[in-house]
């Protein structure tokens, strides 16, 4: 089991969920976050007084799947988030122990 | 002595209501969306607490001291016990009585005023936003509006008793003309806020840090209720609802539009955008300008009042950065600035078309003589009002203490002097009811 984080665009959510939806992937967590990477931050003027905001605005979405259905998740994501424009995020995959599913207790695949 | 008139005497009190609509919640709300979200509420706190405070100490001895008989000959303040506790000015067939009779009820002169005294004060809490003890504000208010604001009022809008005996001596003896409060309201609260501002010192992060506003959209709210309010505030001064009455709401309009555009061409050739904080900014500093003029003046002069103000603010703003005083809501850069401009201008623009009761200022055939007066009673108004105020706010912090600590101020004096949070946007549960009842 893998949990593939990737960090995209705001507007770009909705895409990124219907191609997860289209790969099988029935369910995923997702979080306004702020962070910087090659892209910085912006101006913005306020009375004249002008503030850099270094960290901007990012989505992060969660999600768990299977060993086998890696590559065609993370490059379903690849292909809906990318504008070509810095900014555009990144994605990882981390190994994950154990999924547990609160409502029945399955456990591992059946839990995902 | 005249018949109360009630359409006077509804207008009057209609506009007296607009008025108080100015401090609460009007510029409650411009200056608590202006602020951090941690300080939102402190700041709204510190008008309702001016608007308290300063309402009892009006009805107690405020109206006397500022309206009453003068205390003994020569003096700068009305003898507080002459209408001690509105003693006598209660009888409904008592009239109001400023230099002549007006046809409408005393009590109704006295709420009028009443709500002027509150937004001056309220008007300098801006400057020394996210940082100061809100109990020391709560003292601060009541003992500014009795040693700074009574005699700056006595001096600007009181002409005397119903023969002209007496008036305040700006307006009856230098004859500067200001119809609803440049000077006394705005000047005022201006050079009192450059005071404390330099008392309290800067807050933590001052040009450092991202102190950017929390909450454009509540800001926007406040500067259209501001205008909404200073109808009342302008046209209600006229004391009656009469021409003179719509001669100050049109300029109040016109001169406040012009200003919106003034501020936003500035910033759109200085930094490429046309900001919604400086169209709400515009705004008040239109109406901070036309307030003194607005019934003194045409078309013209409203809209040229208008433009120089919005722009000239648009500015120097900025300019504290530059001189290194944490003026946090900028009182000095728009009410100081602006007041200046629109009691100065009167000199320029006044036309005794508008108003035989004005003056023909410099572009009128008037020459210099009422440009003269105009910056004499401006100049007097903010050096007793910034010296009166230093005095008072280093006493304050060297005994009871004006500014709250380091910690409380990181942690946000919402939390800290109010024990409240402005905005809880998460649903999640971050703690437990222990309610006193429980």
């Amino acid at each position: 089991m893998k949990l593939v984080t990737a960090i995209i665009k705001p507007f770009k959510v909705e895409d990124v969920k219907d191609a997860l939806q289209k790969q099988g992937v029935n369910g995923m967590t997702v979080s306004d976050v702020s962070g910087y990477g090659r892209q910085g931050g912006h101006v913005e003027v306020y009375r004249g007084a002008e503030y850099t905001v270094e960290l901007v605005p990012k989505v992060r979405i969660e999600a768990l799947i299977n060993d086998s259905e890696v590559k065609k998740v993370v490059d379903a994501i690849l292909i809906a988030a990318k504008t070509g424009k810095i900014g555009d995020g990144k994605i990882w995959v981390t190994p994950v122990e154990e999924v547990v599913r609160v409502r029945t207790g399955d456990r591992g695949s059946d839990a995902i | 002595m005249p018949e109360i008139s009630a359409g006077d005497t509804a207008w009057v009190l209609v506009c007296t209501a607009l008025v108080l609509v100015m401090t609460a919640p009007a510029l409650a709300l411009f200056y608590g969306g202006m602020v951090r979200a941690k300080s939102t509420l402190n700041m709204m706190m510190m008008s309702f607490g001016a608007l308290f405070v300063v309402g009892i100490i009006w009805v107690i001895f405020g109206y006397s001291v500022a309206f009453g008989p003068a205390l003994d000959a020569g003096s700068f303040i009305g003898d507080p016990t002459a209408f001690l506790g509105l003693k006598g000015l209660l009888n409904s067939s008592a009239l109001a009585v400023n230099g002549a009779y007006y046809p409408i009820p005393a009590s109704a002169f006295v709420a009028f005023q009443a709500m002027f005294a509150v937004i001056t004060v309220a008007l300098i809490s801006g400057a020394i936003a996210d940082r100061a003890q809100f109990g020391t504000w709560l003292v601060f208010s009541a003992i500014w509006v009795t040693i700074v604001y009574l005699p700056v009022a006595r001096a600007v809008f009181y002409f005397g008793d119903a023969e002209a005996n007496g008036g305040g001596f700006i307006a009856t003896k230098i004859k500067a003309l200001d119809f609803a409060g440049g000077t006394a309201v705005h000047i005022n609260a201006g050079a009192a806020g450059l005071a404390l501002a330099l008392v309290l010192g800067k807050r933590i992060g001052f040009g450092k840090m991202l102190l950017r506003p929390s909450n454009l959209p509540l800001v926007m709210i406040g500067a259209g209720l501001l205008w909404f309010g200073w109808f009342g505030f302008n046209a209600g001064s006229a004391l009656g609802a009469n021409g003179l009455a719509a001669v100050a709401f049109i300029n109040t309009f016109s001169a406040t539009c012009a200003a919106v555009a003034g501020w936003l061409l500035i910033e759109r050739f200085r930094y490429g955008h046309a900001t919604s904080l400086g169209a709400a900014s515009g705004i008040v500093a239109g109406l901070v300008a036309i307030t003194p003029a607005c019934a003194y003046v045409d078309t013209w002069g409203a809209l040229a009042i208008g433009v120089i103000s919005g722009g000239v603010s648009a500015l120097v703003v900025d300019l504290k950065h530059k001189f290194g005083y944490d003026d946090s809501l900028d009182v000095v850069g728009v009410h100081l600035v602006c007041g200046i401009i629109g009691t100065i201008l009167i000199g320029v623009f006044a036309t005794t078309s508008v108003n035989e009761f004005g003056a023909n200022g410099l572009l009128y055939g008037g020459g210099t003589t009422q440009l003269v007066r105009q910056i004499q009673a401006a100049a007097i108004v903010m050096v007793f009002s910034f010296v009166v105020t230093y005095i008072l706010g280093t006493i304050l912090d060297k005994t009871i203490g004006f500014r709250v600590t380091n910690d409380q101020e990181l942690e946000g004096v919402d939390l800290a002097l109010q024990a409240e949070s402005a905005y809880d946007l998460v649903g999640s549960s971050k703690g437990s009811s222990k309610g006193r009842n429980a």
